[in-house]
């Protein structure tokens, strides 16, 4: 009875202000849209039916390479770094850490705003190129998918880097040196000792980055144009431009679904499940 | 492995870290710069910090912000404390499955979680305003704060409470004078990452505020829309230097304490 009473503020919160919101998604999922945009609340499948919309299965299509494109990237990227601060960061892991976190207290749209300083037509990028008579023309480097890829990659990286990190520091050692002991190169000792042991953290890092990058909205509607159309800003367009809710809904209830689903297989795969021994 | 490999790696750390800094950098000193566009330095200037201050529209837009942010802490951190305590110290019917559900907002994309409250506010007639920001903003923070708070919970020594019943106290009185100190780490860490969180957040806020009410981000995200001026420039080095001088104090007074 008491435990009812101390979760119940937050169960209450829970359910009115996630679980309530989302049912009435699947429920404006199955209305129609009138003319002007007004809602008519008439039962039917059509929006599931533009599920199947050529240009939208190509947005989808170009979502899914960005994002798995952006997950390469950052696991590269983030090894490097991760393993870098655990081998030989000595007494400055510490900090080198704290600059990979001090971002998560900053503001991501200044820090996006901060990539179109770059790459606008009198960015920087193009206008130290002109002034050093590389280029007649500014080069359009804002508004297309490097430009979004560049800003997916620059938000998300630290999401990798932590758990790479965290996998990488429990590494016990003696291991690797035992399998110098015994000859292997030290190719080998990566890709047959390094990589495998940390697999979990390539796991984690892996679905942190892929689950906020696939719906990204900020980032594709700054940085890309209208070639770099992305599912998240087409879901926004959706629902501001073209205030058609029902269809909206029924592509973020798609969005959702794929989200959920990866996490699901995460933790079927075991992921997590080091994170959570290591805080018992 | 050979001994180049080390040098090449820091190289390509070091380029790492300058990516994930350089533009924050480019931003800063071009906002003390006078012209609009430069490649080249030229000259110092602090106008364009004295236009951000003596804006009216950013100074309404920091205020709606903070009516946001400060409750919004409050409440979360409030309710995620007692929320992580309930599922630390109750072992109930269906523990695992609530902690599952509660952890939803973390996974779900800010858009989703945007669209689904600006249904669900049309649907039940609420006006849009610094209310419905207020709650939005509460329901992605609780998650959160239970994350912070269940994550000390877990470094407590239980036997400090129990020498404290064995002592005398009752449940209450051990709660408030053994327990909440010593979660107090965890508590103040919660709401000084839900402040920032409440306060930058763009992608929720964009869809649940109606149109007399802008946060700070989404004066800013209309400012850019309207083209790069130096003047948010300006506005965006505040927005980032200030948490981070904040945030650095923070960790300073933390390791002295320590």
């Amino acid at each position: 009875m008491r435990t009812f009473a101390v979760l119940s503020p937050s169960a209450f919160w829970l359910l009115v202000f996630t679980l309530i919101p989302v049912g009435i998604v699947i429920y404006y999922s199955f209305l129609t849209r009138g003319p002007w945009g007004t809602i008519e609340f008439k039962f039917t499948l059509d929006s599931y039916r533009q599920v199947m919309d050529p240009l939208f299965l190509k947005i989808l299509a170009r979502s899914f390479k960005l994002t798995a494109l952006t997950v390469v990237i950052c696991l590269a990227a983030g090894y490097l770094v991760a393993y870098w601060i655990a081998f030989y960061g000595g007494r400055h892991k510490n900090l080198l850490l704290f600059l990979v976190i001090l971002p998560f207290w900053t503001s991501y749209l200044v820090r996006i705003y901060a990539w179109m300083i770059l790459l606008s037509d009198h960015g920087l990028i193009n206008n130290f190129l002109v002034l050093l008579h590389l280029i007649k023309e500014p080069l359009p480097l804002l508004h297309n998918q490097y430009a979004v890829l560049a800003g997916l990659v620059y938000t998300y990286l630290p999401f990798m880097i932590l758990p790479l990190y965290a996998a990488l520091a429990r590494l016990d050692r003696s291991i690797l040196e035992a399998a110098a002991d015994l000859g292997a190169t030290s190719a080998e000792r990566f890709f047959k000792i390094t990589i495998p042991l940390t697999k979990g953290g390539i796991l984690s890092g892996s679905v942190l980055v892929f689950a906020p990058v696939i719906g990204e909205f900020l980032i594709p509607e700054l940085l890309g144009g209208a070639k770099a159309m992305m599912i998240g800003k087409f879901i926004a367009l959706k629902f501001l431009g073209l205030r058609h809710w029902p269809l909206g809904s029924a592509y973020s209830l798609l969005l959702l679904t794929i989200i959920l689903a990866l996490f699901y297989v995460y933790l079927r795969l075991g992921g997590g499940r080091e994170a959570y021994r290591e805080q018992r | 492995m050979s001994r180049t490999t080390p040098r090449l790696m820091l190289f390509g750390c070091a380029i790492l870290y300058m990516f994930m800094y350089a533009p924050l950098l480019v931003l800063i000193v071009f906002s003390l710069t006078p012209t609009k566009y430069g490649v080249a330095w030229e000259g110092f200037t602090l106008k364009w910090y004295l236009a951000v201050f003596n804006n009216e529209n950013i100074r309404d837009a920091v205020k709606v912000s903070l009516m946001v942010a400060i409750p919004c802490v409050l409440i979360s951190t409030a309710i995620g404390t007692i929320t992580a305590f309930a599922l630390y110290r109750y072992k109930f019917l269906g523990r695992e499955l609530f902690q599952s559900v509660l952890y939803i907002p973390l996974i779900m994309p800010d858009l989703v979680i945007g669209i689904a409250l600006l249904l669900f506010y049309t649907f039940i007639n609420l006006e849009l305003g610094i209310f419905t920001i207020l709650l939005a903003h509460i329901s992605f923070s609780i998650p959160l704060t239970t994350l912070v708070v269940i994550a000390r919970m877990q470094r407590i020594d239980r036997t400090l409470e129990d020498a404290a019943m064995d002592l005398g106290a009752d449940e209450w009185t051990t709660m408030r004078k053994v327990t909440l100190p010593l979660l107090k780490p965890g508590i103040l860490a919660a709401a000084l990452l839900t402040f920032p969180w409440s306060f930058n957040d763009f992608v929720v806020t964009f869809f649940v505020s109606g149109v007399g009410s802008s946060t700070l981000p989404l004066r800013v995200y209309s400012m850019i829309r309207l083209g790069v001026s130096p003047m948010i420039n300006a506005l965006g080095t505040l927005i980032v230097v200030i948490p981070l001088i904040v945030v650095i104090i923070g960790t300073q007074l933390e390791k002295r304490s320590v």
